[in-house]
C-alpha cells in the first residue's frame, strides 16, 4: 500500500508535523493508515485542519468536533508542480506536485500527488485516493494518486 | 462629523526609497526612519507636527515596533496603533489614520513600512520549517514553495483551467507593468524591458507561474502623512482625498474554504465604491496589488473592472501602460518597481498620491488622474483592501 516506503537504513530528512494535543488523534489514525477529519455533531460541519471548537457560519460549538473516518478518495482541487522548494530537503524531488485535494466528504487537505505517470494526465477534477508513505516508524504522511476503480 | 470617511482625510506627504536588492547595514528601523523623514519634508510639516503613528512592522519587526519607531525618530505622537495587514498594509494604514484624523485622536499620522530581508547578504528567504502551528503542520511536511509561490501557482492553475486564463495572456500584464517601470528611475527594473516571449520563456517556478510573472524580494521602505481635510488647505501639495474604501478579511491559509480564485478585494470594492459615490467605470487609474500576474486578474475580476473569468480577455483588449486608455500600475507594479516584502503595497498608495499630483514625471499619465483606484493584498487572499483616491474634482 505505501508506495513510496522509505528504506529502514534512510534517515527522513524533510520536516516533520509537531502534533499539538488537537491535531494527534489525526496523526495517531494515519501511522494505521486511517485518514480521519472532523465533523461538528451539532451543525455538521466538515472540519480541516483539526480544531478544538467550530467554525461552521451559524455555530458557536465548543469542543463539539468528532473524529471521522475519510473514505480517503477524493478529487484534485488544484495544484502545482513545484521547481522551487522552500525548504532544502525537497530540492532532490523536483519537480513534484503540490496539490488541494478535496475529499468526497467536502474538506480538503494539502498534499502531493505521486504516482500519476506523466504531467499530462494532471487535470483538475482527477479522481484520486489517498496512499500512504510511512517517512518515519512515528509518522505516516497521507499522499494521493490517480484513482483507479 | 460627516457619516462616512468619505473627502474626510487627505494624503499629504509621500516617501520612498528606491528599492534595491540589497541594503547592506540597513535595517527595516533605518529604512522605514529615512523614508517616514522624506514624507514628513514633502508634506512641508515639522516632526513635532506628528501627533500619530500607524505602522506596520511587517515580516521583521517586533511588538512595540510604534514606540521602537518613535524612540528611533525622535517623534512622540499622543495616539499610536499597529497595523498587520501584510501586502494590504498600504491601504489598511491609510484608512486607519483617515478614521483617527476624522475622530480627533490625532492631527497628523504618519503611516509606513519598511522591509530590509537580507542584512546579512543572503537573499533566498527562510525556508518554513516550522511545522507546529495549525497552518504549517499540514503544509510543511509536503514541501511548499518558496514564499507564496505555490498558492498563487495553485489559484493561476485553476484559474487557467476554468477560464483558459494561459501564460500568454497572463504575460501582458508582466509586460505593460515593465513598460510604465522603464519610464520610473525609481522602479529596480528600470533599464530593462521585457517582450510577452520572455515572459512565456522564463523558467517555471512553480508550474503555471513563471518566473517573470513573480515578484523578486527586495528591501525598501515607504511613509506617507495623513492629515484632516481642513487641515490639508493651503499645504505644499494638491490634496489627495480619501473617497472611499473598505477591508475583506478571508482566511489564513488559502486551501481549506472557499473557491480559491475568487479574492476578498470584491467586499472591500464593494463597500469602497459605495462610500465614495463611484463605480468601477468611473476609475481613470489603476493601482493593482500585483504579487504575481494572476493576482492582478483576479481582483480586477473581483472589484467589477470585469466578469469573473474574463480578467484574462479584458487585459488582452486594454493597454495597461501609464499612456494607455486603462492606465495600471504606473510606477511599474511590484513585478517592475520592485516588492519590498510586505511594505511593496505601500508604493502603489503613494504612486497614486503622485499621479494626482501630476508629478509623475517621466511616467505621468497624460490623460486625466482625479480618480485612482488602489488595492493591497496580504497572504495568499487572506486580507485585501480596497481605497479611492480622488483630487478635489472628485468631492
Amino acid at each position: 500500500m505505501a508506495a513510496t516506503q522509505q528504506p529502514a537504513t534512510q534517515v527522513y530528512t524533510k520536516p516533520l508535523p509537531t502534533p499539538s494535543s488537537v491535531s494527534q488523534p489525526f496523526w495517531d489514525a494515519a501511522k494505521e493508515h486511517r485518514l480521519i477529519f472532523q465533523r461538528c455533531r451539532l451543525c455538521g460541519t466538515r472540519v480541516f485542519y483539526p480544531r478544538d471548537i467550530c467554525p461552521g457560519p451559524q455555530c458557536f460549538g465548543v469542543g463539539s468536533l468528532d473524529w471521522v473516518e475519510s473514505t480517503g478518495k477524493g478529487r484534485l482541487y488544484s495544484y502545482t508542480v513545484s521547481y522551487q522548494p522552500a525548504h532544502q530537503a525537497f530540492a532532490g524531488d523536483v519537480p513534484y506536485v503540490l496539490a488541494i485535494i478535496e475529499m468526497d466528504e467536502g474538506w480538503r487537505m494539502t498534499s502531493n500527488l505521486i504516482n500519476f505517470g506523466s504531467q499530462d494526465a494532471l487535470r483538475i477534477g482527477l479522481r484520486v485516493e489517498v496512499v500512504w508513505d510511512d517517512v518515519t516508524p512515528e509518522f505516516s504522511l497521507p499522499k494521493f494518486q490517480p484513482f483507479r476503480q | 462629523m460627516p457619516d462616512t470617511l468619505r473627502g474626510a482625510a487627505v494624503i499629504v506627504g509621500i516617501g520612498e526609497l528606491k528599492p534595491e536588492r540589497s541594503r547592506p547595514g540597513r535595517d527595516v528601523m533605518s529604512l522605514l526612519t529615512e523614508a517616514a523623514y522624506r514624507a514628513i519634508q514633502d508634506a512641508g510639516l515639522t516632526k513635532e507636527d506628528i501627533d500619530g503613528f500607524v505602522m506596520d512592522a511587517g515580516m521583521e519587526g517586533a511588538s512595540g515596533f510604534n514606540t521602537t519607531m518613535a524612540e528611533h525618530m525622535g517623534i512622540y505622537p499622543t495616539f499610536a496603533t499597529g497595523c498587520d495587514a501584510q501586502g494590504a498594509a498600504g491601504v489598511t494604514m491609510a484608512l486607519q489614520a483617515a478614521a483617527y484624523v476624522n475622530a480627533g485622536l490625532a492631527e497628523y499620522v504618519l503611516c509606513g513600512m519598511a522591509a530590509a530581508i537580507d542584512t546579512g547578504g543572503r537573499r533566498r528567504p527562510a525556508a518554513p520549517t516550522r511545522t507546529e502551528t495549525s497552518g504549517s503542520e499540514f503544509v510543511v511536511p509536503f514541501g511548499p514553495t518558496v514564499g507564496a509561490n505555490g498558492n498563487y501557482a495553485m489559484i493561476a492553475r485553476r484559474h487557467e483551467e476554468l477560464y483558459g486564463t494561459t501564460v500568454e495572456k497572463r504575460a501582458k500584464i508582466a509586460v505593460d507593468l515593465r513598460y510604465n517601470a522603464n519610464h520610473n528611475p525609481m522602479a529596480i527594473f528600470h533599464d530593462t524591458p521585457i517582450t510577452i516571449a520572455d515572459v512565456v520563456n522564463s523558467r517555471i517556478v512553480a508550474d503555471p507561474l513563471h518566473l517573470l510573472e513573480c515578484v523578486m524580494p527586495c528591501a525598501g521602505a515607504c511613509a506617507f502623512v495623513v492629515t484632516r481635510a481642513d487641515l490639508a488647505h493651503g499645504m505644499r501639495h494638491k490634496p489627495a482625498y480619501i473617497l472611499g474604501g473598505a477591508l475583506g478579511i478571508s482566511r489564513n491559509n488559502l486551501q481549506y474554504v472557499g473557491e480559491i480564485t475568487v479574492s476578498p478585494v470584491g467586499r472591500a470594492a464593494r463597500k469602497a465604491f459605495a462610500m465614495a459615490g463611484y463605480g468601477p467605470n468611473d476609475v481613470q487609474v489603476m493601482e493593482i496589488y500585483d504579487s504575481f500576474t494572476i493576482t492582478v486578474i483576479c481582483e480586477l475580476e473581483d472589484s467589477g473592472f470585469c466578469n469573473k473569468g474574463e480578467g484574462g480577455d479584458w487585459i488582452q483588449a486594454h493597454d495597461l501602460t501609464f499612456t494607455g486608455d486603462k492606465p495600471l500600475n504606473t510606477h511599474g507594479g511590484q513585478l517592475s518597481y520592485g516588492q519590498a516584502s510586505t511594505a511593496g503595497g505601500c508604493a502603489q498608495v503613494t504612486e497614486a498620491v503622485r499621479q494626482i499630483r501630476r508629478d509623475g514625471g517621466e511616467h505621468q499619465v497624460p490623460g486625466p488622474t482625479d480618480l485612482i483606484y488602489v488595492t493591497g493584498s496580504g497572504g495568499s487572499f487572506s486580507q485585501q483592501g480596497a481605497l479611492l483616491l480622488g483630487s478635489d474634482a472628485t468631492l
